[in-house]
């Protein structure tokens, strides 16, 4: 992996949220609460990183890629694409914006319209850019981008129902790839695939970011994969960052509980060490969203959790011999995986 | 050698379709004893869950047809019993859990009616009786408040719960056998461990034989003490789980291994397997696994290789396999 550059940051999230509102009665509609989706997220990606987002299901880690898309208008918070705010652009700033910040999304079966040809379906972001590839280049350039992501350029006429899960994710990352983005937001881009075709797929990737320079957010509820490609982590919570950190630091040295009982919990695919490792089993279900826990919104589920926790807020830093932010009162550094 | 509790043997399954034939079992063997694991891994597509089905009796029909093979419960070949037997066996000795608890799971009655419906029609027990068991048994499976939870409906549960009431209805018969089909795949990792931790202790407790059938590299290591791998509609490698992680004997099993990502280590690059699992309606001759490996060599187009017994009681469907367990 192409080495990031850290000390420029080209999408700066801060203390971002997003409540959905819950409604009753047919007519008049009254708000009875809101499901707080993302509730203060705030992070920084650089140029050429993969930063992961881990988490469970529910935990607000996709509509964090809607509201970074600007497809979900935010209920507070900053985002800033190389400084300038994302939220306060409208008409052709915008349109401009959206080239720069693309989305692969995880299903290759719904994700991509059956009645048009491939080249049509890569071809759709010129139409709307059409400063991007004057008409007349237009096919070379599909034909260009299938070949980047390994497909036959000759596969252009195809229609995506000729093709498999994996090579249909293909089209989606040429898809993202046609306006030349900076950031790509990959949302459980390899979740619906075979075994054998995820590796295929996360290989692509990966050489397409060192080939163009790109910026990942690569969101996925699989901890393996997104060790694989990441950076940095961030492990999400109930709407909440409740550990951010290096590759090496979130699986090497997790200090939140809810990282470590994770990390605890994936399978390792090694007989040999199964009966050597640490196990931490969470009790119970993720809290509703509606209403999450006063304070630590994981101290329902967490053994270290005493007064403070049910009180207190704690906030993302760094804490006592720590060495990467961490949302724990108790905050303390574990190894938990076998090191191989 | 004792007759095993539950054995498979050349079996055949053809789906007859609008589009042709689809070979979807091409000779599968395995058998599970009592309170022993034995994993099915395959990727989606190579006959795992048809095997279980057939075994079952549940194999759709059309166009699913069986042209072969055997299926022997306690050495009773249950393809050729008569459908009362069938049914007999099915639940009281052999039961199964699916992956998708919510739909298989009838969203108009109570999980408790649900679970007692087997005690009511097969052990002749009163509602109440029955309605009572479902308590122990929803206790059992580990979940709180059980004595009030029986009387609600599946949508009222979480995806691990439902899970849960899936394990528990299973279990209301006392089966010798439980096949879980990827009873995990669509749970959360650390709902995963959990459902999984109660399923080894369950099988444990119970003496149970256990068929896993899953996807996962991983859940298998955990818990598996033999696996069976599957491509295009055979077995092509069997083994003990340490000596399959330990020296995979087949190419398809090293070139899983070595395609996925693994949280303990951060790894370069991975090793993909070249193009895509074929199509069982035109399985290439030879060795169906020849178009994607990397030792493929002439005679490989040609000949299908069986699966052959080697010296250390493990089995490979390769013409190397010998090879390859010398490393």
């Amino acid at each position: 992996m192409s080495a990031p550059n850290l000390s420029v940051p080209i999408l700066e999230v801060d203390d971002l949220v997003k409540h959905f509102p819950v409604q009753t009665g047919i007519v008049l509609k009254r708000t009875v609460g809101h499901v707080r989706a993302v509730d203060g997220v705030s992070f920084a990606l650089h140029k050429g990183e993969t930063l992961g987002v881990v988490g469970e299901s529910g935990c607000g880690k996709s509509t964090l890629a809607q509201v970074l898309m600007r497809l979900e208008p935010p209920t507070s918070g900053r985002v800033r694409f190389h400084g300038e705010d994302v939220f306060a652009k409208r008409g052709r700033e915008l349109q401009a914006l959206r080239r720069s910040i693309q989305i692969v999304l995880q299903d290759p079966y719904t994700s991509l319209n059956p009645r048009m040809t491939v080249g049509d379906i890569v071809g759709e972001p010129f139409d709307i850019h059409p400063d991007v590839a004057p008409k007349g280049e237009r096919r070379k350039k599909v034909q260009d981008l299938l070949d980047v992501v390994g497909l036959n350029p000759e596969h252009i006429n195809r229609y995506p129902h000729q093709f498999s899960g994996g090579q249909r994710q293909r089209i989606g990352i040429a898809r993202a790839l046609a306006l030349k983005p900076e950031v790509i937001i990959c949302d459980e881009p390899v979740s619906a695939l075979d075994v054998s075709i995820q590796a295929q797929v996360m290989n692509l990737l990966d050489e397409l970011q060192r080939e163009f320079g790109l910026s990942y957010l690569f969101i996925a509820h699989d901890l393996s994969v997104v060790r694989h490609l990441s950076d940095r982590v961030a492990v999400m919570y109930l709407g909440k960052i409740v550990e951010i950190g290096t590759e090496e630091e979130i699986y090497g040295r997790p200090s939140h509980p809810y990282t470590q009982a994770l990390l605890s919990a994936v399978p390792v695919p090694d007989p040999a060490v199964r009966a050597a490792r640490a196990r931490i089993r969470l009790t119970g279900d993720v809290p509703s969203p509606v209403n999450p826990p006063s304070g630590c919104r994981f101290r329902t589920r967490c053994w270290k959790a005493t007064e403070i926790c049910e009180v207190e807020e704690p906030e993302l830093v760094t804490r006592g011999a720590g060495h990467h932010p961490s949302a724990c009162h108790h905050a303390e550094e574990q190894t938990l995986l076998p090191s191989t | 050698m004792a007759t095993p509790l539950l054995e498979v043997e050349g079996l055949r399954v053809e789906f007859r379709t609008r589009d042709g034939v689809a070979h979807v079992l091409n000779g599968v063997d395995y058998h599970v004893d009592a309170g022993e694991t034995l994993a099915v891994l395959g990727e989606s597509g190579s006959g795992k869950s048809v095997t279980a089905n057939t075994v079952m009796g549940i194999l759709e029909s059309p166009p699913g047809v069986v042209t072969g093979g055997s299926v022997r419960y306690r050495g009773e070949e249950l393809l050729t019993a008569a459908p009362a037997r069938r049914r007999e066996l099915r639940g009281e000795h052999i039961a199964m859990i699916f992956q998708d608890a919510l739909s298989a799971l009838n969203p108009v009655f109570t999980v408790g009616f649900q679970i007692g419906e087997q005690l009511r029609t097969r052990r002749g027990m009163s509602r109440r009786d029955a309605e009572k068991r479902a308590v122990e048994l929803l206790d059992l499976v580990g979940i709180p408040g059980a004595k009030q939870r029986v009387r609600d409906h599946p949508h009222q549960f979480s995806g691990g719960m439902r899970q849960r009431v899936m394990i528990a209805m299973s279990l209301a018969l006392d089966p010798d056998v439980l096949i879980a089909d990827e009873p995990t795949t669509a749970l959360d990792v650390t709902v995963q461990a959990q459902i999984m931790d109660l399923l080894a202790d369950i099988q444990a407790e119970r003496h149970m034989g256990l068929i896993l059938i899953t996807h996962d590299l991983g859940v298998v290591a955990e818990v598996a003490d033999r696996i069976a791998v599957m491509y295009a509609g055979r077995i092509v490698e069997h083994a003990d789980v340490h000596s399959l992680y330990a020296n995979p004997c087949h190419p398809y099993t090293r070139a899983l291994l070595e395609s996925i990502p693994r949280v303990d280590t951060k790894g370069t690059s991975l090793s993909a397997i070249s193009g895509l699992p074929p199509s069982l309606t035109r399985i290439p001759p030879g060795c169906p696994f020849h178009p994607r490996c990397p030792m493929a060599a002439e005679r490989c187009t040609e000949e299908l290789p069986p699966l052959a017994v080697l010296p250390s009681g493990r089995s490979s469907a390769c013409l190397f396999a010998e090879e390859l367990v010398a490393g």
